[in-house]
């Protein structure tokens, strides 16, 4: 692929931080969002989306964050990126506090830290094509442009399974796993360390899906990538993690290595979830195990 | 199968070529009153002097009726009389009015200004209702409660009283500047005010809708792929969602014009717009109504201003109609 991607840019790397720490620590992170009313959209209460949530993702590593719609775990996500802001906690990239930046270093931030969307025909943006979309963040950043700004969008296309003429298509030109491609190369165009994957298969079919989480893994390998890996389909998240998180009503109830969670489940909503998993042979009755409070 | 379809709202029935009729209507008449600029301000000569066309009148041939209707045998006479002592005889396609002038040359005129004020009117409102609605939605919170209070206190005024209000205090202010100003300098100042004024207070609806498509497409995810992206923030606006609006704003600024040119003909209708002896199709129709009368009925006066501000307001409905369908992707892709 481009040489790029194996030369880390230089100077965005801060002395001081531990090099062999983590790659993303968060601690008891917190998100609340207030609930206005009133003619002076006076604050009345809190929803706690996030309540106090603490993990670390390791370099090449993929953490899974499974629960439930609506358990805030895709809040989780765009905490970590800032695309919403946090309430409480902090969130360190390489040891350097992501919630204490200011534009310029948040900048260079947006370069490490990329984001996977769930819904891959509303992240794209309808009327732009294809090749300024995944361009557009080379060009903002001031990586690459003319010439060198279109080859590098179609290498990206090609290592994503597309095609280079696909850069001047517009998205809605595409089937929902070509536009979720589309959305990869974009995360990718900046040879992020770190990309958070929101539920990035569960609007694809079945059979897309592994197409997908088979690319993703590819890339993991190529790049050396991390990932956050949200999801509410243990079966997707026991394919690609290494670790896993789940997730009840903001927080997180349990966390461990893959086949420890899986085999060995120590909470109750956990095992509730495994439960919920479909089983392929439709003579093998499963008991399906209820959590109180679930949102079935 | 059926209730997927039952949820898609209603087709309505339209006839396909509806938007191509109105923009051949409207570019027909837009063309025709613009083309016909050189000849409708084109100085002819008149007794003491020489007049723009529009203006020039000769008392003695007034409110003659088209001369394809028949014209009486004193009438025809008087015509010759006036043309063999070499006076200026104005065309007779529309008839005259009460001083004697073209009142074809009027129509045209007087469609010029009343397009020319509905295009610029409409224009200013789309952009202050693209302008405050985008910061409104984008802002959100506090801010946006704030200045849609403001629009929602302005849809409560009757907008005629801001009009009044307006054209008053620039007439007012025009006189204790003093005579200076010319003619035709006061005629286009008047205009201007016209003009502002219909589009000052025009704008409200399109904040609303503007408002509205922004909060929804803040909220989608491209969006917040390019925030994510570090794409700075007056660039997702120009870029990401500017483009976006621009179904809407086409749409809502084709049924703008219509609005503004309703509004301007109805407050020269009553006396408060374009002031004579500058013709809009409203005063053009006003002066025609004070015409119609059981003795002699002068329908050409009041039939010609009337049937032009139809055919071009039905041609604006047509066209947006025809927009909103095209921009509509529920509609546009059955």
């Amino acid at each position: 692929m481009t040489s790029a991607h194996q030369n880390p840019s230089p100077g965005i790397e801060s002395p001081g931080h531990v090099p062999d720490g983590p790659l993303l620590e968060v601690e008891g992170l917190k998100t609340h969002f207030p609930v206005r009313r009133g003619l002076l959209q006076r604050v009345v209460d809190h929803v706690r989306a996030v309540d106090g949530v603490s993990f670390d993702i390791q370099r090449g590593e993929t953490l899974g964050l499974v629960g439930e719609s609506g358990c805030g775990k895709t809040t989780v996500g765009r905490t970590i990126l800032r695309l919403i802001e946090a309430t409480a906690g902090s969130v360190r990239y390489e040891g350097d506090s992501v919630f204490d930046m200011g534009a310029a270093d948040m900048r260079s931030i947006r370069r490490k830290m990329q984001i996977i969307f769930q819904d891959p025909a509303g992240s794209l943006n309808p009327r732009m094509r294809v090749g300024r979309i995944v361009g557009e963040p080379l060009e903002v950043h001031g990586i690459a442009r003319g010439d060198e700004l279109r080859e590098r969008v179609e290498a990206l296309l090609e290592r994503c399974g597309l095609w280079k003429q696909a850069a001047d298509r517009y998205p809605h030109e595409f089937s929902g796993g070509q536009r979720q491609r589309i959305g990869i190369a974009r995360a990718l165009a900046l040879e992020p360390k770190l990309i958070v994957c929101d539920e990035p298969t569960s609007a694809l079919d079945v059979s897309i899906q592994s197409q997908i989480l088979n690319l993703l893994a590819d890339l993991q390998e190529d790049y050396g990538l991390s990932y956050l890996f949200i999801s509410h389909d243990m079966a997707v998240i026991h394919h690609v993690c290494d670790r896993i998180a789940v997730m009840l009503d903001g927080k997180i109830v349990e966390e461990g290595g893959r086949d420890e969670i899986i085999e060995q489940p120590s909470h109750e909503y956990t095992r509730a979830l495994l439960s919920a998993v479909p089983e392929a042979d439709p003579r093998r009755k499963k008991k399906r195990l209820v959590y109180e409070g679930m949102r079935m | 199968m059926d209730t997927a379809r039952s949820d898609n709202p209603p087709r309505i029935i339209r006839w396909p070529g509806s938007g191509l009729l109105g923009q051949l209507l409207l570019w027909g008449m837009v063309a025709a009153c613009f083309l016909s600029l050189p000849w409708t301000m084109g100085e002819v000569a008149v007794q003491g002097g020489s007049r723009p066309r529009y203006q020039a009148s000769n008392l003695q041939l007034a409110l003659l009726p088209p001369s394809w209707s028949g014209l009486s045998v004193p009438e025809r006479e008087l015509i010759s009389r006036e043309s063999s002592q070499g006076a200026y005889v104005p065309g007779l396609v529309f008839g005259t009015d009460r001083l004697g002038r073209d009142f074809f040359a009027r129509c045209l005129m007087g469609g010029t200004i009343s397009l020319a004020i509905g295009f610029a009117a409409a224009l200013l409102s789309v952009v202050i209702g693209t302008l405050y609605g985008a910061i409104s939605g984008w802002k959100g919170g506090r801010l946006d409660a704030i200045l849609m209070r403001i629009v929602d206190i302005l849809f409560g005024l009757p907008y005629i009283l801001l009009v009044v209000l307006l054209s008053v205090a620039v007439d007012g202010y025009m006189q204790r500047q003093g005579a200076q100003l010319s003619g035709a300098a006061r005629q286009t100042v008047n205009v201007l005010t016209l003009l502002i004024a219909i589009g000052a207070v025009s704008w409200l609806a399109m904040a609303r809708v503007i408002r509205g498509q922004v909060l929804s497409l803040r909220e989608r995810p491209f969006i917040e792929a390019a925030r994510a992206g570090g794409i700075p923030v007056h660039r997702q606006l120009a870029r990401h969602l500017l483009p976006n609006l621009m179904g809407p704003v086409i749409v809502y600024a084709t049924l703008a014009v219509p609005a503004a040119i309703l509004s301007e003909s109805f407050l020269s209708f009553l006396g408060i717009g374009v002031q004579e002896p500058l013709p809009s199709w409203g005063n053009l129709a006003s002066s025609g109504l004070t015409e119609l009368n059981t003795v002699k009925s002068r329908w050409w006066l009041l039939l010609w201003p009337c049937l032009l501000i139809g055919v071009t307001l039905l041609a604006l409905n047509f066209l947006g109609d025809h927009l909103k369908d095209r921009f509509d992707p529920v509609r546009s892709n059955p």
